[in-house]
């Protein structure tokens, strides 16, 4: 089996594994609407939250995933790590997107503003912030071995900047306390709801295997092709 | 090591004496901190906001952006006529090429400080006297936080397609640390504040300084080209 069979039938498993996430997410959208009880204080607004969440867990994981992928590649040197760091990463981001699209929806209602400098949501906007730049700069560099070391670079210093901004905007926070933020602390979830977030959760680690599985291989069949031009030319 | 301190002096020499011969892009970050200072004084209500409100982020907003012009300098002066490979090719070790590389851009930012806080302190109309010694702890290590990130992103950059566009939006997620804790303690000096209300942000700015040095020299290797 040659390089390019075998990154075709990778895309196909991550088609087939989207593909019932999908499904299983459509399957979570009706038990919300349909079969969870609705929130007595947030009402309707409340059910962004079954999106809201499992997003915000995915993106944080897949960045993660990034930066510890980036610190094996500095030891190994193999480009496939690269490239799986480089899925997470793309595949964080467009969770990040949808995070911070559903984020301000639900806060209009429930909060009465669409945005707050809260530690959670600053940090998260940062982190964004930087892996969007790691995408950017990947694309600005064209030797393949570069770019692998390049962005392992980012990913390593990105993993150690995290703890950083979480600190700085606790202590900014913390320091200024805002009498706007009306934030209620989480009330403990019924069961029927849990059970609603957590098989959400689930749907969307699933959706996010399914992505990076099918982002990996595109990378993979990209090189390919830059490689066979090189040759050729 | 005496060995390895005189490499790394001998670069920061190297990169001053460039830079004392065309002086160009020590004047253009020194004309640019002027001119963000006195634009960002009238980015305000002058009814409703006081000069000393803003000032704090005034100085250091000017501060990071006239870092960034010389950092974006840093790399780009070694990418002609392959002077990267001149350096690299003499017998010191990698690491001490980044520390005087780090060496002279701690120069530049520093200088570019030195003159912009007394024009801060005359456009604001703050007073420092008694603050001074705060004021300069605070600027040395914020500094060398945003200037060990930053060289190392430097020298990545210039081998990307836009460089001078790359640096800024890579470099600026790493700021957000170093710069909020000196804002913050910019605010806290002018307001004549107790020490133990900054305490908080200072151990913030030396434990970022202190990881991301480590991480800085550690990883500048990574960015060469075998």
């Amino acid at each position: 089996m040659t390089r390019r069979d075998k990154a075709l039938g990778l895309a196909r498993t991550g088609q087939i594994v989207t593909l019932v996430a999908l499904l299983a997410l459509a399957g979570v959208f009706v038990r919300a609407l349909m079969f969870t009880p609705m929130d007595r204080l947030q009402g309707l607004a409340q059910k962004i939250l079954y999106m809201h969440a499992p997003a915000a867990i995915t993106a944080l994981m897949a960045y993660a995933v990034c930066g510890i992928l980036s610190i094996i590649y500095l030891g190994l040197r193999d480009r496939r790590l690269d490239r799986a760091a480089a899925a997470s990463a793309e595949v964080g981001v467009v969770f990040s997107v949808m995070l911070l699209i559903t984020g301000p929806l639900w806060g209009k209602p429930v909060w009465g503003t669409w945005w707050t400098w809260d530690a959670r949501l600053t940090s998260t906007l940062f982190i964004f912030l930087l892996f969007v730049g790691y995408l950017i700069m990947r694309d600005a560099v064209i030797d393949p071995d570069q770019r692998a070391r390049f962005s392992s670079v980012i990913g390593v210093l990105g993993l150690a900047l995290v703890p950083f901004i979480h600190l700085t905007v606790y202590l900014f926070r913390t320091l200024h306390p805002d009498p706007m933020l009306i934030k209620p602390s989480a009330p403990a979830m019924p069961g029927v709801m849990l059970a609603t977030m957590l098989s959400s959760i689930g749907v969307f680690g699933l959706l996010y295997v399914g992505f990076v599985v099918q982002r990996y291989a595109l990378a993979d069949l990209q090189e390919l092709r830059n490689e066979e031009m090189m040759r050729d030319s | 090591m005496r060995d390895y301190t005189r490499a790394v002096f001998a670069i920061i020499a190297k990169d001053a004496t460039v830079e004392w011969r065309t002086k160009t892009a020590f004047l253009s970050a020194m004309v640019f901190a002027v001119l963000v200072l006195s634009i960002l004084f009238f980015a305000r209500d002058p009814t409703a906001v006081s000069s000393l409100d803003i000032a704090p982020g005034a100085l250091w907003v000017t501060f990071t952006f006239a870092a960034m012009l010389g950092l974006n300098r840093a790399f780009l002066l070694e990418r002609e006529n392959g002077a990267m490979d001149g350096l690299l090719l003499t017998p010191v070790p990698r690491s001490a090429i980044f520390v005087g590389k780090m060496g002279g851009n701690l120069l530049f930012v520093a200088l570019v400080e030195l003159i912009s806080i007394p024009l801060f302190v005359m456009f604001y109309n703050v007073s420092l006297a008694a603050r001074l010694p705060q004021l300069i702890a605070v600027t040395a290590m914020a500094t060398v936080a945003f200037v060990a990130v930053g060289t190392l992103l430097s020298a990545m950059v210039v081998r990307t397609r836009f460089a001078e566009l790359m640096l800024p939006v890579l470099l600026l997620p790493f700021l957000i640390p170093p710069v909020v804790a000196a804002v913050q303690i910019t605010a806290r000096v002018l307001a004549e504040r107790p020490l133990s209300e900054m305490m908080g942000w200072f151990k913030l700015l030396a434990a970022f300084d202190i990881v991301f040095c480590v991480l800085s020299v550690l990883l500048f290797e990574v960015t060469l080209d075998e």
